[in-house]
């Protein structure tokens, strides 16, 4: 099996409450609508989408840090949905999070080497204190953090540095997956590339395996082997980095990659772009057929009426839209 | 004689430590052109431009020391009384902010807003107001105008918002137009609608356009010339074509190289800075980019370099190409 996670028909529904006296649900926020997806072992799968369209959510559903309302999860094998609580706490140690802001994850009291050793504690890893500060000490030496961070604080930290802390407490218990949600999009530039780079090493030496979420189309290509493009709760595309570039087949792909700024004025002056009109619309009230539709430039009536399903249009891409191939083919 | 001529603009701020945020930046901007100032965070890049409106918390109070000069059509904003400055600003001189919710007040409908601006500016009357502020609108992209002037910013979402308050912003048609990061919270297609929007502007009303951004890929879209900012200083500044052909300072060379392109080959590195901008040095020491410059030789400590060249110049004792 190549797969380290396969998720099937993944669901989360928000319940939408109201009520004066009693509460009583009147929708809900279809933050995830159905996602099917597979990590292959030792690889990245970049996640990428607009702000609401349910990647934190699809991620914290994945680690059952919310609860699923449909759908499975399977770990290694394992269906995370139906784990019950120790067999689940069991398996967190194999599962860990990476996030946007390192400094609302990282408790402020404790120190650096408290907040690595706490997880070591936990799952009783390390024999002694001795042994726990070895483990920590080559966990500093790997995110590149020098030994004297071990007794400060967060705060004395940059960015940066902060986001090494965080990934640090991440890998330091030889996890085997790594969500990661929006490891850099707090971090300038400079400092974004040391930690992508960064990220890239620790895979490479531990063989960890990725789910990289971002809504930044750039980094996601960059440090993935296979990117999902969502929509609105749902995955509208899947590709490898490679293909989706030099291919989109999604409208919505293709908008999104048209948006994104190239540092470059020549590439800037030539290309086209796909201005996508209005907003999104929102998950408590998702548009029927395509979601993509009310913004979508190619939309037709059937969009309206049909959802359309993921379909294999090349190997290892899929595409949901009625009319992808009239689309690629003018 | 250029719009806007910033002349060795400086700001200090008095603390228990002195900071000297800018330090002696100069730029100057044409009316229908648009110069981006571009860095990354701490770089001095807003408190440049609220500066040069008079907005700087604390402005012309003993904490805050504000040099140099900036001649708007020949009246120098930095010594202009409040009241000559309140006039310019919203008529002669607006300003986007990248956080648009804390710049629209939240008790009042959008519609009232803009058409507040429209009547203490242009002295119009609330009927035409109102009806100028529907036109407003609908110009930056907000559908159904009619009825989301009833709205209040909150039920607007954050792009519609950004464009609320760039319909204000540009209701009396100002001359230049101070835009600092008015994209950076936005989704990638929104900001293409804003930035296409901005450009607009620029071309069909002859706005000139400051646009501050941390983002290379925006000024390689929209700018005409681009001022890179260190530490609050000018490192580099060049047209577009001429910075993104020939970056020449190492740190405008070493933020290129640390950004992963849509466009690049998959697998290409990254090639980051070092250090990060707390490893600063003073620039009376020498250069303040020294201690992340894998460039730095022995001159680079002995003083501040000072900035060379006229089309193209930059502040470098030892550049990677010399243009
Ligand atoms: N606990 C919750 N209760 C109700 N609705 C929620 C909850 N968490 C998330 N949502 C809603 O679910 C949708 C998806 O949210 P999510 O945070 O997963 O988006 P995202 O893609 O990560 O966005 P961003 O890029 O802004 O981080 C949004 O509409 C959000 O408002
Ligand atoms: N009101 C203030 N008092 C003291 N220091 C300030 C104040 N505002 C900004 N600074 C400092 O000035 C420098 C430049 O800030 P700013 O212009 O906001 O940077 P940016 O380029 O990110 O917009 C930073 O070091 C910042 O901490
Ligand atoms: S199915 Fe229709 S609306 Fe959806 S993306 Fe394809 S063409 Fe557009
Ligand atoms: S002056 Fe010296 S330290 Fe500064 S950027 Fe140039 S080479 Fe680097
Ligand atoms: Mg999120
Ligand atoms: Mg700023």
């Amino acid at each position: 099996m190549t797969a380290l996670v396969e998720i099937k028909d993944l669901q989360v529904h928000f319940p939408i409450v109201r009520g004066v006296v009693f509460d009583r649900v009147v929708g809900h926020v279809k933050a995830v609508d159905g996602v099917t997806l597979s990590v292959p072992r030792g690889k990245t799968y970049g996640l990428v989408g607009e702000s609401g369209c349910g990647k934190t959510t699809l991620g914290r559903a994945l680690l059952r840090l919310v609860e699923p309302t449909g759908g499975s999860v399977l770990f290694d094998g394992n269906d995370l949905t139906s784990l019950s609580p120790p067999a689940l706490r069991g398996m967190r140690r194999r599962m860990q999070m990476i996030f946007q802001d390192p400094l609302s994850s990282l408790d402020p009291r404790q120190n650096v080497e408290s907040i690595l050793t706490e997880g070591l504690a936990a799952h009783g890893i390390g024999a002694d204190r001795a042994e726990r500060r070895d483990i920590v000490c080559e966990t500093l030496d790997a995110v590149g953090l020098p030994r004297w961070a071990l007794s400060r604080y967060p705060h004395e930290f940059s960015g940066g540095q902060r986001q090494r802390i965080g990934i640090a407490r991440a890998i330091v218990l030889h996890p085997d997956l790594i969500v990661a949600d929006e490891p850099v999009s707090a971090l300038d530039v400079s400092i974004q590339a040391q930690v992508l780079n960064l990220l890239a090493k620790l895979q490479a030496e531990r063989e960890l395996t990725y789910l990289v979420i971002a809504h930044d189309l750039a980094v996601v290509r960059h440090i993935s082997d296979v990117v999902g493009v969502m929509y609105l709760g749902a995955l509208v595309e899947e590709a490898s980095s490679t293909e989706l570039y030099q291919r989109p087949l999604h409208p919505y792909t293709k908008a999104l990659m048209s948006a994104v700024p190239v540092p470059d004025p020549l590439v800037e002056e030539r290309r086209e772009r796909i201005l996508l009109s209005g907003d999104l619309p929102s998950p408590a009230n998702p548009p029927s057929g395509c979601r993509f539709r009310t913004r979508c430039p190619w939309a037709q009536e059937r969009c309206a009426q049909e959802r359309p399903e993921l379909r294999v249009l090349a190997e290892g891409h899929t595409v949901a839209c009625h009319f992808a191939e009239e689309i690629e083919n003018g | 004689m250029a719009l806007l001529e910033v002349e060795d603009l400086g700001v200090t701020f008095h603390a228990d430590r002195d900071v000297r945020a800018v330090d002696g930046v100069s730029f100057a901007v044409d009316a229908g052109k648009v110069v981006g100032l571009v860095g990354e965070s701490g770089c001095g890049k807003s408190v440049t431009s609220l500066a040069l409106i008079g907005l700087l918390p604390n402005q012309n109070t003993k904490r805050v020391r504000v040099d140099g000069s900036a001649k708007f059509d020949g009246l120098d904003l930095l010594r202009a009384d409040r009241r000559t400055l309140r006039d310019i600003r919203g008529r002669e001189i607006a300003m986007i902010f990248q956080d648009p919710l804390s710049s629209l007040n939240p008790v009042v409908p959008i519609g009232v807003q803009v058409a507040e601006v429209l009547i203490r500016h242009r002295g119009i009357g609330k009927h035409e107001a109102e009806r100028r502020s529907a036109e407003l609108l609908d110009r930056v992209g907000i559908p159904d105008p009619r009825r989301r002037l009833k709205e209040y910013p909150h039920q607007l979402s954050g792009g519609m918002r950004q464009r609320a308050l760039i319909a204000m912003a540009v209701a009396c048609r100002p001359r230049l137009l101070i835009a600092d990061e008015p994209t950076t919270a936005l989704d990638v297609t929104i900001q293409a609608q804003i930035l296409e929007l901005l450009k607009e502007l620029v071309r069909e009303d002859g706005t000139a356009l400051i646009m501050i951004t941390h983002d290379l890929g925006v000024v390689a879209g929209l700018c005409d010339s681009v001022n890179v900012l260190y530490a609050g200083r000018v490192v580099e500044s060049a047209g577009r074509h001429e910075l993104f052909a020939h970056p020449t300072h190492p740190y405008t060379v070493g933020l290129l190289n640390s950004i992963p392109r849509l466009d690049a080959l998959r697998g290409e590195e990254l090639t980051p800075i070092r250090g990060s901008v707390r490893d600063v040095l003073a620039w009376s020491a020498g250069c303040a980019f020294a201690p992340r410059c894998d460039r730095a030789i022995e001159t680079c400590l002995t003083g501040p370099p000072s900035l060379e060249g006229t089309n193209h110049s930059f502040r470098c004792v030892n550049p990677e190409v010399v243009p």
